[in-house]
């Protein structure tokens, strides 16, 4: 019983993770996705900054359910979540200024972010606290994961720097030889943004198309046998019929 | 009994295949490649030997790997990687081509679904990509050799892995000295020489400087009928109607204009890229906007853009409308069109709006 429910909670984060990854399953929050993904710190900035809002936010909501009436539910939601980014937005610009300044319009930009305003529609409106903190939980460390990936490839190939950035006083990243003078610089522009984001798709979706024909050939297999088992088990009944009217 | 083939149409075929084609695009791509080689020496060719073979190789590696059959035998990444080849400067790093070769096969052509598939012409896309990611190299542009100069046909072979290339052997292509004419108000013809254009003997592309080269090829493929005529005249018409309307006031309208039709990529773009099957439309009115749009395009690029050149840009833009241009259908025999029953019902309304406003102003005056 306990098993099952930790499982059950467990099925929730990994949902949110891989199963309906924001960016690269639900298409979701495109615009800071392309934007801000020019190096990997920025991606997992972002990330996280959209994780803290997306747990705070569907855990308020959760809780308000039942109150927020259900034609104002939609402006409820935005001045919940926007509470939340502008305590965000406040508490990076006095402790992490160079992320701040590096995330910039697309910070203040969190309240209109498409998988906050999603998942306190189709998921927080819902359920209980508990489910859907784990839910903002998962879903936002997939759209860290998906936006530190992007990152990280469009940093090294278009840039030849590994996770560069700096923490306050704190600098950290390696720079990989002469690497960026033979850079692809058009993979730090915008449109560089689109290519990788297109092809890391495209990769995930040959992963998964993959593993489902895996399955279904083990489906069929085992379809297959079963009734190999069923003719086998007939034949047997016949035979023993013929016998017995003998 | 005599013996039929029962069959199902089409009966009647036609001997052309793909790889007949692209054979042919290659035999036409030979004259401007034997004029890079006369204006460039060896550096060139050497390029596209390398960009020929990076453009096989991921073809086939890319199929050797996802298990397709082979189709490296339809010749069309060879001339990828001929075209791409004439499309960059004669001097690069040897690595250019390859990234760009790659770059074309797996990524614009093969990922997309193979030959006839692809969202944009391979070459140019890769041109672009280049052009993006290295802009100092693909805007370095050398002198012709001069052989009485004490320049050998070896030249320039010192700086293939060199990321900067050494200004001193750069030259200005016309099409730069046209835009500090733009900037300036002078006569943007000033020092530059009709016939070293027409011939080649200027920096620029590899492929593209020698408009004569460009326009034997041209040739070749339009009497073998290979591409469609109409694209590359729509092209080249509409820039130059485009070059008078825009420079009208300039007073310089007839240096502009062939300097816009000698200098830079028009004829080799207009000829042998903006005629790819798989990114050009076929309808009528289909390919009048096309090749008028590009025409339009590279106009305001090389007038009002960053960069001097606008062929390759405007190209690619066109390529991507091509299936939203493919769209237009011609209207059915008998039925009104739908611009003639708005218009009809927008009159109607506007009709019955006076009417209420006269209505309304007599009740105003009545009272």
């Amino acid at each position: 019983m306990k098993g099952q429910f930790l499982s059950n909670k467990m099925a929730i984060v990994k949902n949110g993770i891989i199963t309906q990854n924001p960016t690269f399953r639900l298409v979701l929050g495109m615009c800071p996705t392309l934007a801000v993904t020019t190096s990997a710190f920025n991606g997992l900035g972002m990330g996280l900054a959209a994780t803290v809002v997306l747990i705070c936010s569907n855990a308020l909501v959760s809780l308000l359910r039942k109150v927020i009436p259900d034609k104002v539910r939609i402006p409820a939601y935005v001045l919940i979540i926007a509470t939340f980014v502008t305590m965000l937005e406040m508490l990076l610009k006095k402790f992490v200024p160079t992320l701040y300044s590096a995330l910039g319009i697309y910070l203040p930009l969190i309240v209109v972010n498409c998988i906050i305003l999603a998942r306190a529609e189709a998921f927080a409106s819902m359920n209980k606290v508990g489910d859907s903190i784990l839910d903002g939980l998962g879903m936002g460390l997939g759209f860290t994961c998906a936006l530190t990936v992007i990152g990280f490839v469009r940093e090294l190939l278009g840039a030849g720097t590994i996770f560069k950035g700096s923490l306050g006083s704190l600098e950290f990243g390696i720079t990989l030889g002469s690497l960026p003078d033979y850079s692809l610089g058009i993979l730090v522009l915008p449109a560089g943004g689109f290519l990788t984001l297109g092809l890391l798709m495209a990769l995930i979706n040959y992963i998964g198309d993959k593993n489902k024909e895996k399955k279904d050939k083990e489906h069929q297999e085992k379809l297959k046998k079963a009734l190999e088992v069923a003719h086998e088990v007939e034949k047997s009944n016949k035979e023993n019929t013929v016998k017995e009217e003998a | 009994m005599a013996k039929y083939i029962v069959s199902s149409s089409p009966h009647i075929t036609s001997k052309t295949t793909t790889q007949k084609i692209m054979l042919d695009v290659i035999i036409a791509l030979i004259p401007a490649t034997i004029a890079a080689f006369l204006i460039y020496g060896l550096y060139p060719i050497f390029i596209m030997v390398l960009s020929v073979g990076s453009a096989v190789l991921a073809e086939w590696l890319f199929n050797l790997i996802t298990k397709r059959d082979q189709s490296i035998k339809d010749l069309s990444a060879i001339v990828t990687g001929m075209i791409l080849a004439l499309n960059l400067p004669p001097v690069v790093p040897f690595y250019v081509p390859m990234v760009g070769s790659f770059f074309a096969i797996l990524i614009v052509k093969m990922l997309f679904g193979g030959i006839g598939r692809n969202f944009a012409n391979p070459a140019i896309t890769a041109r672009i990509f280049l052009m993006l990611c290295w802009a100092g190299v693909m805007t370095n542009f050398v002198k012709p050799i001069d052989l009485s100069d004490g320049m050998n046909l070896f030249s320039y072979f010192e700086n293939i892995v060199n990321i900067k290339l050494p200004d001193a052997i750069t030259s200005a292509t016309p099409l730069a000295a046209v835009k500090e004419a733009i900037a300036g108000g002078a006569n943007p013809a000033e020092g530059l020489s009709a016939l070293d254009m027409f011939l080649g003997r200027i920096g620029g592309s590899a492929g593209e400087v020698s408009t004569l080269a460009v326009l034997i090829g041209a040739c070749y493929l339009l009497v073998k009928r290979v591409i469609d005529w109409r694209i590359p005249v729509l092209y080249i018409g509409s820039t130059v109607v485009f070059t008078a309307i825009f420079f009208a006031n300039s007073g310089y309208v007839g240096e502009y204009v062939w300097t816009y039709l000698l200098g830079g990529g028009l004829m080799f773009g207009a000829f042998f890229m903006a005629t790819d099957y798989a990114t050009s439309p076929k309808a009528p009115l289909a390919v009048t906007i096309y090749g008028i749009g590009l025409g339009f395009l590279t106009v305001i690029f090389r007038k009002f853009g960053s960069m001097n050149e606008g062929v390759s840009f405007a190209i690619l833009l066109m390529n991507v409308l091509t299936p939203l241009l493919e769209k237009i259908v011609p209207r059915t025999f008998g039925v009104k069109s739908k611009w003639i029953t708005n218009s009809q019902k927008i009159k109607e309304f506007f009709a019955k709006l006076g009417k209420k406003n006269k209505s309304e102003e007599k009740e105003a005056q009545n009272g």
